[in-house]
């Protein structure tokens, strides 16, 4: 490839994996990571207007969930407005064509939560744990292959671990029953090559038995750009929000990235226009504001912060009177992991005391 | 002075670090550590320390003449299930530090004496021993009509047990949340965390408490449980003051009582890092010793 781009080049489709005609199968995450944005605060309307828009755009797969999985209605990441069992179930009453997916986070979410979201409609069951902590999902895995639901494994905060990590991580996965491994890029801190490496190590290690896909945040503007690279190395499974609608800065925007492919002639079976004026008309009356690339979200992306703990820094600044940008950098430099919301209280009374501690002497 | 005698079974980390906290105990005697592999190095420090260390399984020191008076067993939920019936036809108390929930579960400063007489007790899991005191001390004050802990704790300091079976460690600490916590309702989520060099662990306990509730006597009685778990397991210790939050939507209407603990081990064999180890052998001791005092003291009446 001297002096010219093959912007074209697949290493692998989902059609020759799966048949059909999909070159890649997107799944749209709003009703699920945008639960974070929303704070958890989805009504029935909403997530059956959002299914219906989505499923007649043609996204194939519609991931609905409280935005920390199955379970994760609590103090610690805030309470569901709707019981998300019922958003799944109104979800897979909604879609004629879309399979509704769903989270869960061992650790938070049990398997007779897997169970309940199943009886509800949900056919995919996608296991999130820490990119290092591939082992502790086997048991769910095992279950979800057992009841017949199609599974994906989340290996999240992926920027923290070199590819061969990732790789004999997403081997424990496949081994535990996973039919597709994502690199989870959740604080929205991987820059393109970065993006490839990963992939391409997974996709070696577990090509041959398991699909790939890529899952990223906008926290530094890159999330359409790393998923391109993402499916040039070899992710057939892309998550993307209508715009953005997710945590942090928000998600990969699916609309863009699906006129994106059809300039690159990559298949994925959405319509453009009708996904971009689902944008307008349905997705964007939905959320409480435009996920924003600012000062707080790029903190996230600068010092890789799980993005999720957006709205919890901002609460925590706003009830002590500290700065969020200076909790989000100390998330980042204690090495918090998803799951660790309750930490953000704890940073924001030790920046407290330190404020007070220096008024009191100056 | 008179001891009680008492067998570990399992000469793993749970199991070497315990025999150094029973080997100071006034009431208990720890006189043999059982394995099930000769190469096995908690057998070998075992052996140092004077005790009768054998790899050859539960079924060697039950044919021993003299038997323990107590069994301290850290293998697993499927090998206590299976032994337990034949402790106790033996005659032996046990001290249950695995998931298998054969008998009642204790927590030392909340229900420490309540089953003292119980042939077999069982520890619950390492984040409800660290969480279950201040749900308590929310309870004995206030009524908790909901309660939810975090526990997070180091990836190297959670085996391969805890890793097979994280659904039962969210169950069974959220039912000990409700049971001895006095919590109406519990929910539990623990969180592995792989940063390096190893975190310390920390839980977070959130309670609701109704608006009326008193918030100084709240505050008072965490303090005052702090200092009861700190007896046993001195590197316990609250991070911040607890925090009241007045109802809101966020709260759905309830006062939120946050308490954030830290628990650094003793580093008697584990590592400080690993409180999460360290307070289930600490409060397996302090059980132990409890079960001790109550025994000797009805052997001294008769």
């Amino acid at each position: 490839m001297t002096g010219t781009t093959q912007l074209d080049t697949l290493a692998r489709t989902w059609k020759d994996a799966h048949g059909g005609d999909l070159d890649l199968r997107l799944t749209d995450t709003c009703l699920r990571d945008g639960s974070h944005h929303k704070r958890h605060q989805f009504t029935a309307q909403e997530v059956h207007d959002i299914v219906e828009a989505l499923d007649t755009s043609g996204i194939p797969v519609i991931e609905v969930t409280h935005g920390d999985g199955l379970g994760g209605s609590s103090f610690n990441y805030g309470f569901s407005r709707t019981p998300e069992q019922e958003l799944i179930r109104i979800a897979a009453e909604t879609a004629k064509n879309a399979r509704i997916a769903f989270l869960m986070l061992p650790g938070v979410g049990t398997k007779d939560d897997i169970r309940a979201a199943q009886d509800n409609g949900g056919q995919i069951c996608r296991i999130a744990t820490h990119c290092t902590e591939a082992d502790t999902s086997i048991q769910h895995f095992g279950l979800a292959r057992e009841l017949g639901l199609e599974t994906v494994g989340f290996l999240m905060m992926s920027h923290t671990q070199p590819p061969e990590v990732l790789a004999k991580q997403a081997r424990i996965m496949v081994d535990a029953g996973c039919q597709c491994v994502y690199v989870v890029d959740s604080a929205g801190a991987l820059v393109m090559e970065q993006t490839a490496d990963r992939v391409s190590a997974v996709v070696a290690e577990i090509g041959s038995q398991a699909d790939v896909g890529f899952h990223g945040h906008e926290n530094l503007g890159l999330g359409v750009a790393n998923t391109v690279i993402a499916a040039r190395a070899g992710a057939t499974q892309i998550d993307g929000s209508v715009r953005r609608f997710g945590a942090g800065a928000g998600n990969t925007p699916l609309e863009a990235f699906v006129g994106v492919c059809d300039k690159l002639g990559w298949r994925t079976g959405v319509d453009f226009l009708q996904i971009v004026d689902a944008s307008e008309d349905v997705i964007k009356p939905a959320m409480p504001e435009e996920c924003q690339l600012d000062r707080m979200t790029l903190m996230m992306g600068y010092a890789g912060v799980y993005s999720s703990f957006l709205k919890h820094a901002g609460n925590a600044a706003d009830r002590y009177g500290v700065s969020g940008a200076k909790i989000l950098l100390e998330a980042g430099r204690r090495e918090l992991i998803g799951g660790q919301e309750d930490q953000l209280i704890d940073i924001a009374l030790m920046l407290k005391a330190e404020q007070d501690k220096a008024a009191a002497n100056a | 002075m008179t001891k009680l005698t008492a067998a570990i079974v399992g000469p793993g980390n749970i199991g070497t670090d315990l025999m150094y906290k029973l080997l100071r105990s006034d009431v208990v005697e720890p006189r043999w550590m059982i394995g099930v592999d000769p190469a096995s190095e908690g057998l070998k420090l075992a052996a140092q320390q004077g005790l009768e260390a054998s790899h050859e399984g539960v079924d060697w020191l039950l044919k021993q003449d003299v038997l323990p008076d107590l069994i301290f067993e850290a293998t697993s939920a499927y090998v206590h299930k299976e032994y337990a019936p034949r402790y106790e036809e033996a005659g032996i108390r046990a001290v249950d530090l695995t998931p298998a929930s054969v008998g009642p579960a204790v927590i030392p400063p909340v229900n420490g004496e309540e089953h003292v007489d119980a042939m077999n007790v069982n520890m619950i899991t390492c984040g409800g021993q660290a969480t279950i005191p201040m749900v308590a001390a929310v309870s004995r004050v206030a009524p908790v009509p909901y309660a939810e802990i975090v526990a997070s704790v180091s990836s190297v300091s959670a085996g391969p047990g805890t890793r097979a079976n994280i659904d039962e460690f969210t169950r069974t600490t959220a039912a000990g949340v409700e049971r001895i916590g006095g919590a109406e309702r519990g929910k539990a989520i623990i969180i592995l965390n792989p940063a390096e060099p190893p975190m310390i662990m920390r839980d977070t306990i959130f309670c609701a408490v109704p608006p009326d509730a008193d918030r100084d006597a709240i505050v008072q009685s965490v303090f005052a449980m702090e200092k009861a778990v700190q007896e046993y397991v001195p590197g316990y210790r609250l991070l911040q003051e607890p925090q009241v939050d007045e109802p809101s939507a966020a709260t759905q209407g309830q006062v939120k009582v946050s308490i954030f603990v830290e628990v650094e081990g003793a580093g008697d064999y584990l590592p400080p890092y690993s409180g999460n180890l360290d307070i289930m052998t600490a409060a397996a001791a302090k059980v132990g010793d409890n079960i001790a005092r109550s025994v000797l003291a009805g052997r001294k009446e008769a």
